[in-house]
Order: structure tokens, then C-alpha cells, then sequence
């Protein structure tokens, strides 16, 4: 594949609180970490998926005035960012295993037409949701 | 003054819980103490941040998630009244028609009828996407439908 996504950004309260969070608990790896200034550009990927790169950016100069992050600040806390999907081959083996490292889940999996999903947030407050696709049968 | 962002992500935790146990009984004191904040502070600043106070909030769970039921499961009404925290039948059925127009029994027919086109949205979004939209109090749009029925014709004043 020569074209596509590379990298989609979320936005957190802060980088160093959510590249532990993503890499220490959830196991993405870190895929850039540069600073220029007070900017630093942080991005992870998922260990399966290395075309697509996760960036995990904080609202502030000189990207944003300070009322700005301010605003944006806030709608991360209360969770009004956009929902977040993450696709998992054992939802619940996942929860069990990420529970038990401390994140905060939202929803226990539940099973419903065929698939299971699960509910999560990060530090910041970002929703992801977890889901398992139903398995295909082999013929 | 606005609620620091740490604030909102503690109010956040409290909303959560309640999407988690819609069934439950929230009290101010549980909620508040899930957000670490006085009882008092917790539902002034829970209404500043979401825009409802959150007893209402916890009741447009409770009826999304009686709609979900009775779209998706054969359950009888009454099993899906307590499950979704109710402890009367009747007042389910009143505040549920107040709320979204329809009866429970209506609102489990409609469903039936429509079509399907949505399996392309996970259905955890869908729910919410169909979360029924209490700006104002019930018994504030109870008032309003039946102002609505009793006020005269209005005639345009050429």
C-alpha cells in the first residue's frame, strides 16, 4: 500500500501521562518523539499495524492561543472527543489483561449479534471502544 | 468560574458510572463521591459541564437503554422496566411516552417495522446516537404538550 493514513492525532491533558498509558499498559510503541521548542510531536503505533500512527498531542502554543487550550482542555475531560475503535481478536482476554494493569474501563464486554465490545478511557479522558468481530467460520 | 479540566475529568468518571449501572440508584452523595467533590458542588458543576442535572441525565440512560431492549429483546415490558430501574410499571410507561412520544409497546412495534441499515455503526455508538435529548425537565415537556393542545388556533395577520 503507497497511499493512505498515516497518522491520526488524539489529544491529551499530557504527553508524558499518555505515552505510559499507551505504551506501558495498552503496548503500543513509540513511533516519533521530537521537540522543537515547547512543540513535541509524539506518536505511537499498534505492534500489528505499523502504517498507522497514533499522535498523542496536547493542545498549547504555538498551535493554539491559550483560550483555545483552554477549550480544548475541557472537552477532553469531559470526554466530547470522537469515539476511538480499537479491534481486538479477544475482547475479553483483553479486558482481563488490561484491568488488571489499571485501565479504566467503562463497559464490561458485552456480546451482542455475534460481536463482543468493551469500553475504555484514557488518562485524558478519550473514549475507545473495543471490539471483537464476530470469528468467520472456516469452511 | 468554569470547572478546571481535572474537575471535568472526575464529573466525567461519575457519568460513566452511571452509563455502566443505568439500573442503579445514583444518589447526589454516591455520585459525588465517585468525583471526589461535595454533594452540594457535584450537581451544580455536573450540570455545568454535561448541561443537564444528572438525575436526568441517568433517566435518558435508563430510557435508551429500555428502547434497546425493547427493539432487541422479546422480554416482557415489566422485566424491562425493573431492569432498567424502575420499581413501577406505570410511572416506566408515563415517563417513558412523555419522554419519546411513544408508548413502550408502540415504540417495540416501530421498531420492528423499520428497516435495518445501520450495522455499518457499531451498535455501543448507536445507542448513544439514539439517546432521547431531555434539555428540559419531564414534567416541564409534559406542561409544554399539554399548553401545545389547549392553545388556540393562531391566525396569520395579513
Amino acid at each position: 500500500m503507497s497511499q493512505g493514513i498515516e497518522v491520526i492525532g488524539v489529544y491529551v491533558r499530557d504527553q508524558d501521562e499518555a505515552v505510559a498509558f499507551y505504551v506501558d499498559k495498552l503496548g503500543f510503541r513509540v513511533q516519533a518523539d521530537v521537540r522543537n521548542g515547547d512543540y513535541r510531536w509524539l506518536t505511537v503505533q499498534h505492534p500489528e499495524q505499523p502504517t498507522v500512527q497514533l499522535g498523542l498531542f496536547k493542545p498549547g502554543p504555538p498551535v493554539h492561543d491559550a483560550a483555545t487550550a483552554a477549550a480544548l482542555d475541557s472537552l477532553i475531560a469531559k470526554g466530547a472527543m470522537p469515539p476511538l475503535v480499537l479491534k481486538v481478536s479477544d475482547c475479553q482476554a483483553t479486558y482481563d489483561a488490561l484491568s488488571a494493569k489499571g485501565v479504566e474501563f467503562i463497559q464490561a464486554p458485552i456480546r451482542r449479534y455475534g460481536q463482543v465490545d468493551a469500553g475504555f478511557r484514557d488518562p485524558s479522558g478519550n473514549g475507545w471502544k473495543m471490539i471483537e468481530r464476530p470469528h468467520k467460520e472456516t469452511p | 468560574m468554569n470547572p478546571s479540566p481535572e474537575l471535568l475529568r472526575r464529573l466525567l468518571r461519575a457519568k460513566d458510572r452511571m452509563d455502566a449501572h443505568p439500573d442503579q440508584d445514583w444518589p447526589v452523595e454516591r455520585l459525588a463521591e465517585v468525583s471526589a467533590v461535595s454533594p452540594a458542588h457535584f450537581a451544580r458543576a455536573f450540570k455545568q459541564a454535561f448541561g443537564l442535572p444528572p438525575h436526568r441525565y441517568l433517566l435518558t440512560r435508563r430510557i435508551e437503554r429500555a428502547a434497546a431492549l425493547l427493539r432487541d429483546t422479546d422480554a416482557a415490558i415489566i422485566d424491562i422496566a425493573l431492569q432498567t430501574g424502575w420499581t413501577s410499571i406505570g410511572t416506566f410507561g408515563r415517563i417513558f411516552r412523555d419522554i419519546t412520544g411513544d408508548s413502550p409497546g408502540e415504540c417495540r412495534r416501530r421498531a420492528r417495522e423499520a428497516t435495518d441499515a445501520r450495522s455499518a455503526i457499531p451498535e455501543c455508538l448507536v445507542r448513544s446516537a439514539e439517546r432521547p435529548d431531555l434539555k428540559t425537565a419531564v414534567l416541564e415537556k409534559r406542561r409544554q404538550a399539554e399548553a401545545a393542545k389547549l392553545a388556540p388556533p393562531t391566525t396569520e395577520v395579513s
